[in-house]
């Protein structure tokens, strides 16, 4: 654990870049950054004496001196970024790669509004400064002060009232793997506007499953009167990347949020879903599975907080923990006073397959409002002997009815994946890392 | 085909088995009733390996081969098939994907080639139509959401499928309305075969009208005290269970306390 004399040591390298940071930003954006710079300075790094962070030690990533880029590298090739498309020439594709647009990998169909969030900061100020780091809901933590500070690129996506964008929208971050220890810090904002519909497929990817990086991403999300948005975030980062994220969701009146989100690879995972039900009869669903192994460390943090009456949310995450590894999961409700018929359930389950394997899950429900529904639960255990034998007498061994079991309570989540090329991918994925058939 | 030998056993440290006997020849068919509790469904999960049950005295072998010391999916592998009381329920799993890997190791066993998804495919096709199964079960996950019935039938498409040497039914029949019932014992009748022998636990002779015994047994307080045609079980369900009491050796009744 840090303390604090070694965290000014620890933000030493941050500080250093963000002095390189030369801005070409209007006023307005430079102003932002520069208070979050000294917010960043302020604060005190995540550290297990806090609430928050007490089961999720970042100091791995505090002891490595990663430097972040302040201008694109060399452009990145197709050839890097190909397997990590989805190849439907229909969805609309934005590339980062090493925490920077790549145009010309990218492709954007006419009328939709989407570009890099260095362009919308010049083009589209209109919608951009009302919105741009205020719906960072509750305490910052220094990371997102810090992602705030650096803040230059990332999505910028508008979708426009009553539009139905047809296909997704994919936010490609990719690692290239040519520097190491290099950090990232992508800024998305997504906008829709009443009754706008869209799908964004988030995925990390690296071109090098052994390169050590950081990304401290920060998304903000507002969704407009009875728009709809499905969002899919995929981790698929090197087994020895580092990935905090915060998201935060802003629901207006009948508006809805479907989230997926989906750890896969990366040596330390923390995914946080703030989501802001407020106004009358809005929806969020946010779903996530995490596949952990070796000495993995992902972290989910999620937080509702109903504001106004008649909302509904579901927060269901399932774990599959093998080896050493360790998952930490947080769903934390806040329910105002005025938010009364508020229905609120969310359930963890966890399945564990090594003894070393460790889960740390709490639910968290702040409840001030009396006419409510709350429900919570989490379970953590192995395949019932019952289930196990059941396989037995049809022939399959103890191992392949572990694989099997196994496979299917993550594909069970997997399963509800609207999006055909992200649900095959991922099915893939969960097949060969359970592998129900032997050989 | 099977043998029982004075077979004892236990479950969690109570003995619920105290001396079965039992023979079975290939292609017969053998109903086993009895009050609840008289260890009916215990004789089935020890036949088919269940590690909870655990066997203190006798044994029994099944093609000449000792199954004692055998693992469930070893007996399963030779022939061996329990059609559940209560069908666990597979979340993630469809029906096709759990019989085709079933299959393909039982297969492999006895030095046969792996069925491919496509050959399984119509091979389920099939049996479901044999046990007038609707198609689309094939994708839905094993038991999950199913009715009852739909389990009870499902496990009668699984022993079409494996196409067992000894099927031991589990109280087949239990939960069931008449229509379900016909359903399934028209399944299972269809799989009777020279070749085949089952055993048939049940609480209630109705089942055993639709599937017609070769020999009936009562077992009662873990021993079998009486044996015949099919006739015991009319003669069974006329005078209820209290009528065996009266037949059995004073000495099994005292020691019942």
């Amino acid at each position: 654990m840090s303390d604090s004399k070694n965290t000014a040591n620890e933000k030493a390298s941050f500080l250093s870049d963000l002095d390189q940071l030369r801005t070409v930003h209007p006023a307005w954006v430079k102003s932002i950054q520069t208070s979050y710079a000294a917010k960043f300075a302020e604060l005190e790094l995540p550290n297990r004496r806090m609430e928050e962070w007490r089961f999720t030690n970042v100091s791995p990533i505090l002891r490595t001196s990663f430097r972040t880029a302040i201008s694109p590298g060399a452009p990145a090739t197709e050839e890097t970024v190909a397997p990590f498309r989805y190849g439907n020439a229909a969805w609309a594709e934005l590339v980062f790669v090493d925490g920077f647009f790549a145009a010309s990998l990218s492709r954007i169909p006419s009328g939709l509004i989407a570009c890099n969030l260095a362009e919308a900061l010049e083009k589209h100020t209109d919608r951009v400064e009302p919105l741009l780091a205020k719906q960072v809901n509750g305490t910052a933590n220094a990371f997102n002060a810090l992602n705030t500070a650096f803040l230059q690129d990332g999505a910028f996506v508008h979708v426009t009232a009553d539009a139905v964008v047809p296909a997704p929208i994919h936010l490609l971050y990719v690692n290239s793997g040519r520097s190491t220890d290099s950090a990232s810090h992508p800024r998305n904002l997504l906008i829709l506007d009443r009754g706008a519909k869209a799908t964004v497929v988030e995925s990390h990817v690296s071109a090098d499953m052994g390169a050590r990086y950081f990304t401290n991403a920060v998304t903000e999300i507002v969704i407009g009167e009875n728009a709809a948005l499905h969002a899919y975030k995929l981790i698929n980062d090197s087994n020895e990347a580092y990935h905090l994220a915060s998201t935060h969701v802003r629901l207006e009146r009948g508006a809805s949020i479907n989230s997926f989100a989906i750890s896969q690879t990366g040596k330390i995972i923390r995914n946080e879903i703030k989501t802001l039900l407020d106004g009358e009869g809005a929806h969020s669903s946010l779903k996530g599975l995490y596949m952990t192994r070796g000495e993995q460390l992902v972290d989910n943090p999620i937080a509702i907080e109903h504001a106004k009456p008649h909302c509904t949310s579901w927060i269901g995450y399932k774990g599959v923990l093998d080896d050493k590894s360790h998952a930490v999961f947080s769903g934390k409700v806040y329910v105002h006073r005025v938010a009364q018929k508020t229905d609120s359930n969310q359930l963890n389950q966890n399945m564990l397959l090594s003894d070393k394997a460790t889960i740390d899950t709490k639910p968290l429900l702040e409840i001030f409002a009396d006419d409510v529904k709350c429900t919570h639960g989490a379970t953590v255990g192995r395949p019932p002997e019952e289930l196990v034998f059941y396989f037995r007498t049809r022939g399959m061994s103890e191992a392949m009815a572990l694989g099997m079991l196994t496979y299917g309570f993550a594909d069970e989540v997997v399963n509800q994946i609207g999006v055909d090329e992200v649900r095959e991918r991922l099915e893939k994925f969960v097949f060969d890392t359970y592998s129900p058939i032997p050989g | 085909m099977l043998e029982i030998t004075n077979l004892h056993a236990n479950v969690e440290g109570n003995e619920i088995l105290r001396g079965v006997d039992l023979k079975i020849g290939a292609g017969e068919v053998h109903a086993i009733m009895g009050p609840n509790g008289s260890g009916k469904s215990t004789l089935a999960q020890v036949l088919s390996g269940n590690e909870a049950y655990e066997v203190t005295e006798g044994g029994f072998t099944f093609l000449g081969q000792d199954l004692l010391e055998m693992p469930a999916e070893e007996r399963a592998r030779l022939g061996v098939f329990m059609a559940f009381q209560y069908p666990v329920e597979i979340p993630g799993i469809s029906n096709a994907y759990f019989l085709q890997a079933g299959l393909n190791e039982i297969r492999k066993s006895h030095g046969l080639d792996e069925l491919d998804a496509l050959e399984f495919r119509d091979l389920l096709k099939e049996k479901m139509d044999l046990v007038a199964i609707d198609h689309k079960f094939a994708d839905r996950p094993v038991n999950e959401g199913f009715s009852g019935g739909e389990k009870k039938r499902n496990e009668i498409l699984q022993m079409a499928v494996l196409e067992p040497k000894l099927a031991i039914l589990d109280e087949s029949d239990s939960g069931l309305d008449i229509d379900a019932l016909r359903i399934v014992a028209d399944g299972v009748n269809r799989l009777r075969s020279p070749q085949r022998s089952m055993i048939v636990v049940t609480h209630y002779q109705r089942l055993l009208d639709y599937i017609i015994p070769d020999f009936v047994h009562v077992l009662w307080r873990g021993r079998i005290v009486k044996s015949g045609g099919k006739e015991l079980a009319l003669e069974l369900e006329a005078k209820g269970y209290d009528w065996i009491k009266e037949l059995v050796p004073a000495g099994v009744a005292e020691d019942e306390g």
